[in-house]
């Protein structure tokens, strides 16, 4: 059953994809309402996906690999129906749902074996961690799509060559205000997760600093690069190219991060 | 009484090939068009019409009995109407039947046929003429539909292609370049530099787009002050101008000076005060006002009127390009209405099928209920009900398969068929 729903997220996602870049190519209304009901329904199958595993390991979708990249994919499409909902970027969709799609891919590959999650203090601390940490990844990547198509329209307008994609990406503006909105709400999240990862080691009698340095030096370069993006623009007017720039590589980073853990 | 023809027409002059001294004398006062119009549907030839006048097209479109006649006498009609002889006017004249007749209408009010393509005051004025002669009855089935179906093609074309996408002046190309960079431009801000004629047609559209602050600097105080006053903006000193850039995200420079006004590093102390505010610079001046590698700088961005220039001339050709995938859309739509109006040509012909059916069957139950006299009310009731839903049942494959096959291109055989085979003509 939980194989079928993520086929069927899976295909939706891809359906989605498909439709977003012919939406982005010939302005078919039809064609992004459909993309919109396959996100929809794509959503609704992760759900179910996510809901029978979860009551198959007993915790939430955060031990394993597999389960991370399950839960992250599931997160960016939430982030990405609120995102387009409040700023109606149609266009948003041709960028985020095919990130989603190939993190939902990629997932398919990882072994589907499930992790024992001690029940004590401990417990509740990785759920705070893991799920704060997923919720903050889920926002840099909105971020991270949102920074792509800001370079491309600002190439665009800076080299005064006006493509189609100028007439059918929002201004420059809207983009910039995504990418530092997301990022503000991402980052804090991020950060909890960050602190209470911490809380969890030490839970675990593990000495505060006594952690993997090749997986934890990592997390803490991305939480730096973020840190810039996010107290840049509140003090230096950190934006535009550069904000988007900083997005792509920070969420780079959180992907290289990723890799590093399953290694 | 088969038509499988629409029985439409057109006539008209159009802005391509009439040059305006005619036009002008073509033209339908607006006031009077409804006495036009009545007049027209009150010749036994027209069924119904409707007129388009507007400056850049006299056009007439109406159904009639014939259209060979329909058409002289629409030409007739124009030229009478206006005291004009029709010997040297002829020459002007297109006229259209049927298929081009709906294409040329579909392809008007999606503004394919305009001076400036893609422009959209064109669909208003069509609305306006079907909206009149509607008001003034000469109107029916057939053209409400038509012209219901060619606002609906506009719309179509409108949203599916770029169309009227794309700012085909340099005043609309700059807002939009403004636009895509600010996005709102409500509460921004434009300064402009020099006075230029220009300069103050484009800070108006910019106005008109919702930029509330305005400032105006020039060489002479008296003409900033007077430009200031239109544009209800502030005028500032031309020398204060410089250190005030900073409050400007659009700058539109249109200076006679013969050498740059405005070098790199001013701006780069604009967009450091302004915390990397984007910045959009608008140079129309020749010889430039503001030195080129200015756009080197980061969230700057610098058009000169060359710039611009390119910028629409893309637009129109990319408009061009619009066009022909507008014309698709259009042959389609050509085509679903030919089916509306074939299925129409279908209606009469299934009407009088079933009539003719349920004549026969009347007769047919009457007699047989008149040698059943014992049966009693509610048993005659039966039969009756039992004797249509029969009829019916028969009759409702034919019907559905009529209304496909007419559709077809030889669906008037399929027509002519059924009207044999039910002694419909006789």
């Amino acid at each position: 059953m939980d194989k079928i729903s993520f086929n069927l997220s899976l295909f939706s996602y891809l359906m989605a994809s498909l439709g977003y870049f012919v939406y982005l190519a010939y302005r078919r209304p039809l064609v992004s309402t459909f993309a919109g009901w396959m996100v929809a329904f794509g959503l609704v199958c992760q759900t179910v996906t996510i809901g029978i595993r979860s009551s198959q390991t007993g915790h939430g979708p955060y031990t394993t690999s597999f389960e991370v990249a399950l839960f992250l994919s599931w997160l960016m499409v939430v982030v990405y129906i609120l995102a387009e909902w409040k700023y109606k970027i149609k266009d948003l969709g041709a960028f985020v749902i095919p990130l989603v799609f190939i993190v939902l891919l990629f997932s398919a590959f990882l072994s589907k074996e499930t992790a024992l999650v001690p029940e004590s203090e401990v417990r509740f601390w990785l759920t705070m961690h893991r799920t704060l940490s997923i919720m903050g990844y889920a926002a840099f990547s909105i971020a991270f799509a949102a920074g792509i198509m800001y370079l491309i329209q600002e190439h665009q307008v800076k080299t005064k060559k006006l493509g189609i994609m100028y007439f059918r990406m929002p201004s420059l503006e809207v983009l910039d205000n995504l990418n530092f909105k997301v990022i503000m709400i991402g980052f804090p999240l991020f950060t909890l997760g960050f602190m209470t990862g911490s809380i969890q080691n030490t839970e675990m009698n593990q000495p505060f600093f006594s952690w993997d340095l090749t997986r934890t030096l990592p997390l803490v370069a991305t939480w730096l690069i973020y840190c810039l993006i996010f107290f840049g623009r509140m003090a230096v007017g950190l934006r535009g190219k550069k904000a988007a720039q900083g997005a792509i590589f920070g969420f780079i980073t959180v992907i290289g991060t990723y890799f590093l853990h399953i290694l | 009484m088969i038509s499988t023809e629409s029985n439409l027409v057109l006539v008209g002059v159009n802005h391509k090939a009439t040059p305006v001294e005619i036009r002008e004398k073509l033209a339908f006062n607006q006031v009077k068009l409804e006495a036009s119009l009545e007049h027209l549907v009150r010749c036994p030839e027209i069924v119904e019409n409707i007129i388009l006048s507007t400056c850049n097209r006299v056009e007439i479109y109406a159904r009639v009995e014939n259209t060979d006649q329909g058409i002289q006498l629409l030409k007739d009609f124009i030229c009478d109407y206006h005291g004009l002889s029709r010997g040297s006017l002829d020459q002007y004249f297109y006229s259209y039947r049927d298929n081009q007749a709906i294409e040329h209408l579909f392809r008007v009010s999606s503004s394919l046929d305009s001076m400036i393509l893609g422009e959209a005051q064109i669909l208003g004025q069509v609305k306006d003429a079907y909206n009149t002669a509607r008001a003034s009855s000469s109107t029916g089935l057939v053209l409400n539909q038509l012209f219901e179906k060619a606002f609906n093609v506009a719309k179509k074309v409108r949203e599916e292609t770029g169309i009227s996408e794309r700012g085909v002046s340099i005043s609309s190309a700059a807002v939009e370049l403004a636009k895509k960079i600010f996005d709102d431009l409500e509460n921004h801000s434009v300064m402009l530099v020099g006075t230029g004629e220009m300069a103050e047609l484009a800070a108006k559209h910019l106005i008109s787009y919702g930029v509330k602050t305005v400032y105006v600097a020039s060489r002479t105080y008296e003409r900033a002050i007077s430009l200031a006053q239109t544009l209800n903006g502030c005028a500032l000193d031309f020398d204060a101008f410089k250190e005030e850039l900073y409050r400007a995200d659009i700058v539109i420079t249109s200076t006679s000076a013969p050498k740059f006004i405005i070098n790199k590093e001013m701006i780069e102390k604009a967009i450091h005060k302004r915390k990397n505010k984007p910045i959009f610079l608008i140079d129309i001046a020749v010889p430039r006002d503001i030195a080129p590698e200015v756009n080197d700088l980061e969230n700057v961005y610098l058009y000169d009127i060359d710039d611009l220039q390119n910028v629409v001339n893309a637009n129109m050709e990319e408009r061009q390009k619009e066009a022909e995938n507008a014309m698709e859309i259009i042959k389609q739509e050509v085509a679903k209405f030919n089916n509306w109006f074939s299925i129409l040509d279908a209606v009469p012909t299934i009407i009088e099928m079933r009539n003719r059916a349920e004549e026969m069957r009347k007769i047919e139950v009457e007699k047989t209920l008149k040698n059943l006299s014992h049966l009693s009310k509610n048993d005659q009731k039966a039969i009756h009900q039992l004797t249509q839903s029969l009829v019916n049942k028969i009759l409702h494959k034919p019907t559905i398969n009529l209304k496909k096959k007419i559709q077809s291109k030889d669906g008037h055989v399929y027509l002519q068929a059924i009207r044999h085979l039910f002694h419909l003509d006789d």
